[in-house]
């Protein structure tokens, strides 16, 4: 690998990024003060900035396949100590920054692997290394990351905001593992996986509406309603495979939604169902002034009241829904059931000659699925007290999907990365402003480059040799 | 020894369009005995496994299984159930292994239905009763004594897609013994097997139809197997059925011949071809 052709490449990468910077970075169109018409800002100096990133970033990239890991360092501390100084003096976009001391840092900590590693082959082989990493993190991480959510409301970092947003990435943990077990341990690709979260959500605020239920009598039917419309969902596309299955449930996805959005006497319109009672504890609701006869939580505790007893409630709440749902799964992969998805995954062909019935499995998958989808439902209207169409567009659908592949199908640590990733990451974007979803949709297309099957793609056996020898478990 | 018929097959007709793949085949295949479906390229040899194990549905005739499990008509039964109830296993001509699970999964999923039974259809299992953890156990067993017959015991944990192509054959095998089977039916189960390979796949079938007291279906283009193994050869070609017969019969059957080497010249055969043929090797 020679010089000039690394710089060749490089800036081949630098000109295509001029050319798309010049015309989305370069000119901006803005407001005249007094509101008549609009003018054009330029931002070249934006555009150099970008253009100058790239030309390095690729270089880092090329450097990577380099055989030895000196010139990678190198080019690390060289962005270091020249580049950040610079960029600090650009003040504009501190994201951008921080992005280059990780990436250095990245490059650095790869090119010391790439030393310490005796054969230094890149391939196949670090595959699997990716492999044992994955198992290690579930194995050891799993429990630590478990002991963090349980005590995060308690540490004195934890802010009103960042409460809300663990009860928003939790949300979506746990409607992630509930499409892995149809899409990534059954392999039936579903893009209408928020229609059952929104029948969940829906009956939950309507059984409260006109029959008075509690939140705690609700959840269990929230869960069988979305069942059987799982179920019902199930039956038309049992024949359909990949594509076609696709279209289908993205079909019923919005089918729900439309019927939802325009049968106003049932589910209220496009104005959606307001004032949906809030989940109590033990009974004890969550109120300053409780009714007459009624303890409240914080007069039986003996404590002031503070609104935040009820976030960290709904806290603890998703967080024991989204564990149930994780050794829910855990556990169902090691049965007969749960092995039958995963072989139909492989091959439905195969499945049937062995005696395997299609339509019970996918069937009990589509079910069990949708279940987690609509006991979410019901967390996400007592929580949000207000549901309406609007919040199970198709886009749900694709970000939960999108969590899935993400973080390694079928694997249950990965939901969790990738769930922290698209949920939790963009808020931390909130600096670039207008470029939030630029730099989103760059991370996600760098993840999917770096890591084609996903963050954690790694199956473990649902049983070993070794380990079934003596307790059969 | 008397031979007691397992599978009887009756004008069994399968038309794809104009094309009539099978036509009105009528054989028996006997309890305890390999019997081979042989027949040039085309010749319907797949079409009759398909319809046998439920993937094609027969238009015209009779596919009668009388097994130990009772006694079944098999054009009238869905493809999963010809498996589950009647008790007819297959393997495929390009193997159909579940690659990324385990080669020890592989051979509990054939056990799904009496584990699906076990396990309470999932609710004791999910909580773990002793019944089902004791069906596990047994399936686990039964399992290890085929990894132990093919010596694949020390890869029973990698993935099946890993193993090498032999022993993939091997394990679609044992695979479809798991589901304890009354009828075996293999699908040119020695290609791309080296000769070595294909003599241990004699021994397996020779040992699955002795020890293990079923009957074999087998579909194959190794003449060293077919010869060296069958009990009774059919030999198909068009889709007709033009030969029926112990393999000495097969072998001197002036249409087989024709079959397998064209109809011009039958009495040209070169003499190292009829050698090859006669002796077993491979046409």
């Amino acid at each position: 690998m020679d010089v000039r052709a690394l710089l060749k490449d490089a800036g081949l990468a630098a000109f295509v990024a001029f050319m798309l910077a010049l015309p989305m970075i370069g000119f901006q169109t803005v407001d005249f003060s007094g509101g008549v018409g609009i003018t054009v800002v330029t931002r070249f100096g934006d555009v150099a900035i970008s253009v100058v990133l790239v030309f390095v970033g690729r270089l880092a990239l090329s450097l990577l396949q380099y055989p030895s890991w000196r010139p990678p360092l190198l080019m690390a501390s060289v962005v270091v100590v020249v580049g950040l100084p610079l960029l600090k003096t650009q003040a504009h976009y501190p994201v951008i920054t921080w992005l280059a001391v990780i990436a250095s840092a990245v490059i650095a900590v790869r090119s010391a692997w790439l030393h310490f590693d005796v054969s230094g082959v890149v391939g196949r082989d670090e595959n699997n290394r990716m492999g044992d990493a994955a198992a290690f993190i579930g194995r050891w991480f799993g429990p630590v990351f478990v002991l963090f959510a349980v005590i995060f409301p308690f540490l004195p970092t934890t802010s009103r905001y960042l409460l809300d947003l663990g009860i928003l990435v939790l949300t979506y943990v746990m409607l992630g593992w509930g499409l892995n077990v149809v899409v990534g341990l059954a392999g039936l690709l579903d893009l209408g996986y928020v229609a059952f979260y929104a029948v969940g959500a829906y009956s939950y605020a309507i059984i409260a509406r006109d029959f008075g239920l509690t939140f705690w009598a609700c959840l269990p039917l929230a869960g069988l309603f979305a069942a059987f419309f799982g179920v019902i969902l199930g039956f038309p596309v049992l024949r359909l495979r990949g594509d076609y299955l696709a279209i289908v449930t993205l079909g019923f996805g919005e089918i729900i939604r439309i019927v939802l959005l325009n049968w106003a006497s049932f589910s209220g319109g496009p104005n959606g169902i307001s004032s949906i009672p809030r989940p109590s504890f033990l009974g004890m609701p969550f109120h300053p002034n409780p009714p007459e006869g009624v303890t409240s939580f914080h007069q039986f505790f003996n404590i002031d009241f503070s609104a935040e007893h009820r976030i960290v409630f709904l806290y603890y709440l998703i967080l024991i829904l989204a564990l149930v749902t994780n050794s829910f799964t855990l556990r169902i992969r090691k049965l007969p059931i749960g092995r039958a998805w995963e072989a139909l995954r492989e091959d439905e062909i195969a499945c049937r000659a062995l005696g395997i019935n299609p339509t019970n499995t996918k069937l009990t998958a589509f079910a069990i699925g949708a279940m987690f989808a609509g006991f979410a439902g019901a967390f996400f209207a007592t929580r949000q007290g207000f549901i309406s169409p609007e919040s199970f567009s198709f886009i749900e659908s694709a970000v939960i999907l999108a969590i899935v592949v993400l973080g390694g199908m079928g694997s249950q640590i990965g939901v969790v990365l990738a769930a922290v990733l698209l949920i939790g990451v963009p808020e931390f974007f909130r600096e670039l402003a207008q470029f939030r979803m630029l730099a989103f949709g760059a991370a996600m297309v760098g993840i999917m480059i770096w890591r084609p099957r996903g963050l954690l793609a790694h199956r473990d056996p649902s049983i070993r040799l070794s380990d079934a020898a003596g307790a059969g478990r | 020894m008397t031979r007691t018929p397992l599978l009887q097959v009756e004008h069994l007709t399968m038309r794809f369009g104009g094309l009539i793949a099978v036509n009105d085949i009528s054989f028996t295949a006997y309890d305890r005995e390999i019997t081979a479906i042989i027949g040039p390229n085309g010749a319907g040899k797949t079409t009759v496994f398909n319809c046998l194990t439920g993937f094609y549905n027969a238009p015209v005739g009779r596919l009668r299984l009388t097994g130990a499990r009772g006694e079944f008509l098999l054009e009238r039964m869905d493809g999963f159930r010809i498996a589950q109830k009647g008790g007819v296993a297959r393997t495929f001509q390009n193997i159909r292994l579940f690659p990324q699970m385990t080669v020890l999964e592989n051979l509990i999923i054939a056990q799904h239905n009496t584990l699906m039974r076990a396990s309470g259809y999932t609710a004791a299992g999910l909580f773990g009763l002793k019944s089902y953890r004791d069906a596990e156990r047994e399936a686990v067993e039964l399992a290890r004594s085929w990894l132990d017959r093919l010596g694949l015991t020390a890869q029973a944990d990698w993935e099946a897609g890993n193993l090498p192509y032999g022993s993939q054959r091997r394990l679609e095998i044992a695979r479809a013994m798991c589901t304890k089977p009354v009828l075996l039916c293999l699908d040119e189960p020695a290609a791309g097997l080296n000769p070595r390979e294909s003599g241990e796949l004699r021994e397996l079938l020779t040992e699955i139809r002795d020890r293990r007291r079923i009957g074999v279906l087998l579909i194959e283009h190794d003449m060293s197997v077919v010869m060296g193994i069958s009990d009774h050869i059919v030999v198909l070609d068009y889709g007709r059925l033009i030969a029926d017969g112990t393999p000495a019969e097969v072998r001197s059957d002036p249409a087989v011949i024709r079959a397998y080497l064209g109809e011009e010249d039958t009495d040209q055969i070169p003499p190292e071809v009829a050698r090859n043929l006669r002796q077993g090797g491979r046409v």
